[in-house]
């Protein structure tokens, strides 16, 4: 009954869309560990972990079509989120290191040891518990985003101004990650993980798991917002997005819901960096640029806003093209085809893939239904 | 400076006290003395108006007379510079709350371009306005996902658009936007329904079809309706004020105010 209840709230792209991720959770570790190096069917290891970090991209699309594309908040720092979850991940893995570092500290990361430091700064405890790091990764972002849209919302800070100082949020915390004396490692991050939950971390068995969790953490994702927009809730949320002051004038707390779901996109954004870092291997103070975040916008523009499917095809498709494009001789021109593409889907596909394709087969229903009753020669619209 | 400050202690001594004048304790909607002014020009001037509860009003004026100024004082958009507002029996100082807890109190409000949420259908439209919590949480797990088919059908009923129901409300006509709107109003029963032209762009059928309507909502909701439609005030059959310039320049039956020689010079000019 229940599982009826929930199924009734996917649509049919959507229903697809969880079968694929959900399929390659499986198949793709399964490949990889059983198909011969030569098959056609055989993903590398390479691969795997490539992949994996596309969908952390696409579980960061997800999340910024939840307020983008349904309550009409352009985040142009939701960068800043994803790293926050991310260096959550980058200090549990640090602590982890213990001993086996290049200065054999027990307690201090190389870089502390570096710097000269003699203890472990206060907001390093604890994260040598991977339940406390995991907690940090929800609440780090989450607390932010909350902050931040309590004091901007109230206030009525909409549109771009709005997008204005999102950007400038992560643009201030990419300086300040920069400075060694925030004690993150400054301009070189944190990197040389050895072990995560106890498992090496380059072992092949724990990249399988590593691209399994972050396709079903995907799925989940995906479950909670297409559960959040189909809710009365999210109906708020696009009337907010359409026409604010009116929803003001039913009697709608427009700030309360907004807070909401910028804080729960923000602790998605941080869930999806948490599981970037162990994939990658580093996080640095790079992933707050401003050109981050807004490359997320684009992912998002491309597959579809206000779809959440089409973001994750969007945050997926860019970044295999960015991937196919930068390891060419035409790598220098990347920048102004992601610029091209941006112009190109905004003029030719304001709805995006997913959009324009949901646009195409209504008009192609609509169309069948009404030449059914009246067999009609089909009048050939625009 | 002083003077205002005055009327400001008055204004708190007429809530706080239950022998406060009989206007204020009367009135659902009590303004007194309102003024506000854009970059020096003053829309509203010491406006006064007082609206019993259960009463049908009609708010007539020509253009620039401060009638959709008034609304938007009422219902939180628009700060008056100095004067009250008082609502229910003078127990809330409508000046102090922003639109959300005005609407809230049961101030519903109906807008001169009709404004609905055109990405919606026309039930969701319904569903969205209709009177409950509206708490993020009450949305998200709670009561508005439990709002029964019926309920809304009865108020589209009311409406005339039960057979648009699944239709956005961008894609049906002007007309009935504006009765869906109404229809919002219905859903969200307030005490009290600001209706600015409602009839605007209707043709005399709709228009009549509408003064009908807003009489029938009138048995049980006090209404304030904005309108230059003559013929549509006289069907209404109610008080009417007439604003010029800000204030108010006549009040009372349609007849006593279109005989009024001010309100004539006001309309045909000088």
């Amino acid at each position: 009954m229940i599982i009826r209840h929930l199924f009734a709230r996917f649509d049919r792209a959507g229903l697809l869309f969880m079968l694929i991720v959900g399929a390659a959770a499986v198949l793709v570790p399964l490949s990889n560990l059983l198909l011969p190096t030569a098959s056609p069917f055989h993903v590398p290891t390479h691969v795997v972990s490539l992949v994996g970090k596309y969908l952390c991209y696409a579980i960061l699309a997800l999340s910024l079509d939840l307020v983008w594309g349904y309550c009409g908040i352009l985040s142009l720092g939701h960068g800043a989120f994803f790293a926050l979850g991310g260096y959550a991940m980058g200090m549990y893995l640090m602590r982890q290191i213990g001993p086996r570092g290049v200065y054999a500290n027990p307690l201090l990361p190389d870089f502390m040891v570096f710097l000269n430091w003699k203890e472990l700064p206060w907001f390093w405890y604890g994260f040598d518990m991977f339940p406390f790091a995991a907690a940090m990764v929800f609440l780090a972002p989450g607390v932010l985003a909350f902050l931040f849209g309590w004091l901007t919302f109230r206030s009525r800070v909409t549109g771009v101004y709005l997008s204005i100082i999102t950007q400038a949020m992560t643009y201030a915390l990419l300086l300040a990650f920069f400075r060694n004396d925030m004690g993150f490692g400054g301009n070189n991050g944190l990197t040389d993980f050895k072990d995560i939950l106890g498992f090496n971390i380059q072992a092949q068995g724990t990249r399988l798991a590593l691209f399994s969790a972050t396709a079903v953490a995907l799925v989940l994702c995906y479950v909670l917002a297409r559960w959040m927009v189909t809710t009365a809730f999210g109906k708020v949320l696009i009337a907010v997005r359409d026409a604010e002051s009116r929803s003001r004038f039913l009697g709608y707390r427009v700030e309360h819901y907004k807070l909401v779901a910028f804080t729960v996109s923000a602790a998605m954004a941080g869930l999806a960096g948490a599981l970037y870092v162990p994939q990658v291997g580093i996080i640095n103070p790079s992933e707050f640029s401003p050109a981050n975040s807004i490359e997320a916008v684009i992912w998002v523009a491309v597959g579809g806003r206000g779809t959440l499917v089409g973001a994750a095809l969007g945050a997926v498709l860019v970044n295999f093209l960015k991937t196919w494009f930068t390891t060419g001789m035409l790598a220098p021109y990347w920048l102004f085809l992601l610029g091209a593409l941006f112009i190109g889907v905004t003029l030719a596909l304001p709805k995006g893939i997913v959009g324009a394709v949901h646009e195409w087969s209504d008009k192609r229903r609509a169309r069948r239904k009404a030449a059914a009753p009246a067999p009609q020669p089909a009048e050939q619209g625009t | 400076m002083i003077a205002q400050t005055l009327t400001t202690n008055d204004a708190s001594a007429f809530v706080d006290n239950p022998h406060a004048a009989p206007e204020v304790t009367k009135a659902l909607l009590y303004l007194d003395g309102v003024s506000v002014s854009f970059d020096g020009y003053r829309a509203i001037r010491n406006l006064s108006l007082y609206v019993a509860a259960g009463e049908m009003r009609a708010i007539i004026g020509p253009n620039g007379a401060g009638k959709t100024t008034m609304m938007d004082i009422v219902t939180g958009k628009t700060r008056p510079d100095e004067g009250e507002v008082l609502f229910d029996h003078g127990k809330h100082d409508l000046t102090k709350l922003d639109e959300t807890a005005i609407a809230n109190l049961g101030i519903g409000r109906k807008f001169q371009k009709p404004t609905v949420f055109e990405m919606h259908t026309v039930a969701d439209n319904i569903l969205l306005a209709m009177k409950g919590p509206r708490g993020p949480f009450a949305s998200l797990v709670g009561w508005r996902n439990r709002v029964q088919r019926e309920k809304i059908d009865s108020v589209l009923e009311t409406a005339g658009l039960i057979e648009h129901r699944g239709r956005l409300a961008g894609e049906i006509s002007h007309g009935q936007k504006q009765w869906l709107e109404i229809g919002m109003l219905l859903a969200q029963d307030p005490a009290i329904l600001l209706v600015d032209e409602p009839v605007a762009g209707m043709t005399d059928a709709e228009t009549e079809q509408t003064a009908e309507l807003l009489r029938d909502i009138n048995r049980q909701h006090t209404v304030i309706v904005v309108e230059h439609d003559m013929a549509f005030v006289r069907a209404l059959d109610c008080k009417v004020t007439c604003l010029h310039e800000g204030a108010v320049l006549s009040e009372g039956t349609l007849d006593k105010v279109a005989g009024d020689e001010r309100v004539i010079e006001v309309y045909l000019g000088r």
